[in-house]
């Protein structure tokens, strides 16, 4: 809400509240409880889904403590929480439930403009029309319309080596965290290794299945799209890169090969771009992907 | 997929000599969709040989053909030869080690020593290496405790701790079963000046040549033993346990208790057993077991098994001292392998100033080590951040190679070693501003110190690590 529909709601409460009687309060009095409800500062509170408290055991008393610091580094497994009576402290179920909503903003939410004008990609949209459609129908997330194939077609460089697609997938957050730094590293690595890149684009309401219909359209050798993981209540900012040699509709997804868990806390950005452009060299070197790579 | 690589220890220590091979086998143990992680998964004795006496030329000089010898009828009996192994160490302890002849030996041994042979020397290392031979290291990290092993050889004690698997305190005593030798009848054949300075204290004179008596004897073993239980903290330390520590001895101001004790040497074969014969090794050997086994030392702690004794060091030489890099990293295959490149570590603030791109402050501090420590190659070591950015990588690429770029002679490679998972990243942005003008070896998830040395071998595993071997000190 809109902090000056606040302030005039809590002014006409208060207004009421004196003409019923309470005539104590002045004009001062009423504007300092305003100003003091609008500009309430939260900087104080505890950020419960900060690595920080998130680390720190809930238990009490626990006969082991080192022990227990120990076990919870190893795992972001929601351990030494302790319990109130047979249920959830209160801390624990809030954090489960800000998670929970994290990783559904990052499924509902949308990768941002400026984001995506910052890394200067031209943007299309799959035959979904809305979010909705994008996770009930992932056959039209797989796909785009004539009108876009043939924008695609005039707006990127044919035939390369090696096309870049970045799509939203099941995760913006994942690409607001990764791309930036994935893929420069994963060009500039491609290139010099002697390959020609194509025009990387963007792609909206995405399924991995997108870059096969785009590598049709561009007729890249190697295809390689940048896609948000599925969230889960660990991390909602997990980047998988699938890559294919001579992609088409229908290929088996065993021809695809997978790198997953591009994350801070996973294989860093930066590595995960250095490690793709020999995974791309390996792929254009043996004309293969996915498990035919492994043979 | 996995790959296993020849490890062979040989350990010349002041009374035995013994040479073991084993078998380290590595994996990857990352799921098929993601990017590899290289760990080494098993370690395997898989030859151990005799134990023999060290060869002397005299009471002072180790006879280095004689010890070739040992080596290489050795390496004929396990059916291997020097080319089939591609790693190990050659680890000098002891008392030996400060003797004169230690660099003659080692040469003497270097076509034993195959492509990738470490050779090394000092308490530093081997009490930690003892201790990781005797499993007192994986005990204290299995079971989340502080476990502390002593390696009671013939010179020297060796003694190291454990805390969660991780050294926190280190040190060498002039203690041990061949401190003083005896002849069948208590006649004093040899006594060294650290077992004549504990014999003093007590108001005993033992001097070469003169008979003495096991109660006598029993007494100074008895000290030793105490020597021991006040660098455990058991008692209060005392001038005299200053005057027999190694100099380079941790602080042994220990933050948490002991919970377990193991021994390893050739005395912990006499504190884990019972002997009859007293004088079976013609020197206080069995003596100091008893006395140890009768002090505080297994009364206030748990006492563990060791998985080797006397071979605690030749195995902790043979399996513990390669590790392996990163799993994503940038090298140039040609150039490989290196030996003993000294490291210059670039501190936390050092290294915010290489990431913001200060060429010069970076080129002075390497031209500043290159004069200093009188050398042409360098490994250039940092920690590294865990997330950093594509652009920080282009800076500190750009920095670090200019300023490595303008110091080292043409053929001279540019070795990067970094803690954090970053190496692949920078290597690759090093490579494509040196395109082919310069090797770049960058490597990552390896810890170095100012001081150490690194050793690099050749890549493993289709290429996707390197083995690595960080020590502190080395001949020559």
């Amino acid at each position: 809400m809109e902090n000056n529909a606040v302030e005039s709601i809590v002014q006409a409460v208060l207004q009421k509240l004196a003409q019923q009687g309470n005539t104590a309060k002045t004009e001062k009095e009423i504007s300092g409880v305003v100003s003091s409800v609008v500009n309430s500062d939260d900087s104080d509170l505890v950020d419960i889904t900060s690595k920080e408290v998130k680390s720190a055991p809930l238990l009490d008393n626990p006969a082991d403590e080192d022990g227990l610091m120990r076990m919870m580094n190893k795992t972001p497994a929601r351990i030494g929480v302790g319990k109130a009576g047979p249920r959830l402290k209160t801390q624990t179920l809030l954090a489960l439930r800000a998670d929970h909503a994290a990783a559904r903003d990052s499924v509902f939410a949308d990768v941002s403009e400026d984001l995506i004008k910052k890394l200067n990609l031209p943007s299309f949209v799959t035959c979904c029309g809305d979010r909705n459609e994008h996770l009930t129908r992932p056959d039209l997330g797989r796909k785009f319309s004539s009108e876009t194939a043939s924008a695609i077609k005039s707006a990127c460089a044919p035939n390369p080596d090696v096309q870049f697609i970045i799509s939203d997938g099941l995760s913006s957050k994942a690409i607001e965290a990764n791309v930036e730094n994935v893929l420069p590293a994963v060009i500039d690595g491609v290139k010099a290794l002697g390959y020609s890149v194509g025009t990387p684009f963007f792609v909206k309401f995405g399924r991995v299945g997108c870059m096969d219909h785009a590598c049709e359209i561009i007729g890249s050798k190697v295809t390689c799209i940048l896609i948000g993981e599925r969230p889960g209540l660990g991390t909602a900012e997990s980047m998988s890169a699938y890559i294919t040699y001579g992609s088409k509709v229908g290929m088996p997804e065993a021809n695809r090969t997978v790198v997953s868990n591009i994350h801070s806390g996973g294989i860093t950005a930066v590595e995960a771009g250095a490690y793709l452009s020999e995974v791309i060299d390996l792929i254009m070197k043996n004309k293969a992907s996915g498990v035919n790579l492994k043979k | 997929m996995n790959d296993s690589i020849l490890s062979v220890g040989i350990d010349i220590g002041t009374s035995t000599t013994q040479v073991i091979f084993s078998k380290i086998v590595m994996e990857n143990m990352a799921g098929f969709f993601s990017v590899p992680h290289i760990s080494i998964v098993d370690k395997e004795v898989i030859y151990k040989s005799d134990i023999y006496t060290t060869p002397l030329v005299n009471s002072y000089l180790i006879d280095g053909d004689k010890v070739r010898d040992i080596v290489a009828s050795e390496f004929q009996k396990a059916g291997f030869t020097p080319a089939d192994t591609q790693t190990g160490a050659v680890i000098i302890t002891g008392e030996s080690a400060r003797k004169e002849n230690s660099a003659l030996v080692l040469e003497k041994l270097s076509d034993f020593a195959g492509e990738f042979v470490v050779s090394t020397v000092g308490p530093d290392l081997e009490s930690v290496i003892a201790g990781k031979g005797s499993g007192a290291q994986s005990f204290s990290e299995e079971n989340a405790c502080v476990a502390v092993n002593l390696d009671i050889g013939g010179g020297t004690t060796n003694v190291v701790v454990f805390d969660c698997g991780k050294v926190v305190a280190k040190g060498c005593v002039d203690i041990g079963g061949r401190q003083i030798k005896l002849s069948s009848d208590y006649v004093v054949e040899y006594i060294s000046p650290s077992a004549k300075l504990i014999a003093e204290k007590l108001g005993l004179s033992l001097e070469v040549g003169k008979k003495t008596d096991k109660a006598e004897i029993f007494k100074v073993c008895s000290e030793m033993a105490h020597l021991l239980e006040q660098m455990l903290g058991v008692y209060e330390q005392t001038d005299l346990l200053q005057q027999i520590t190694t100099r380079g001895s941790s602080e042994f101001n220990l933050s948490k208790p002991i919970r377990a004790i193991c021994f390893s040497g050739g005395v912990a074969d006499c504190i884990y057993n019972t002997h009859s014969e007293e004088l079976k090794y013609g020197d206080i050997g069995v003596l100091l077991g008893q006395a140890i086994r009768q002090g505080r030392l297994l009364s206030d702690f748990r006492l563990i098994q060791a998985k080797e004794t006397i071979r605690a060091t030749v195995v902790g030489a043979g399996s513990y001292t390669t590790s392996i890099s990163g799993s994503t990293i940038s090298y140039c295959e040609r150039v490989l392998p290196l030996k003993n490149v000294p490291v210059l570590k670039l501190s936390d603030d050092e290294q915010k100033k290489a990431f913001e791109g200060d060429i010069e402050f970076v080129k002075n501090k390497i031209n500043w080590f290159m004069t200093q420590s009188d050398t042409k190659s360098l490994v250039l070591g940092f920690k590294g951040y865990r997330n950093p950015g594509y652009g920080e990588i282009g800076t500190l690429a750009r920095c670090i190679g200019n300023a490595l770029d303008s110091l080292l002679d043409e053929d001279e490679p540019m070795i990067v070693v970094t803690e954090c998972d970053i190496a692949k990243a920078l290597g690759q942005a090093m490579g494509r501003i040196y395109n082919g003008k310069r090797d770049i070896i960058s490597i990552d998830s390896i810890s170095v110190d100012d001081g150490d040395f690194v050793d690099l071998g050749k890549p493993l595993m289709d290429g996707l690590v390197i083995p690595v071997v960080v020590k502190t000190l080395i001949f020559g």
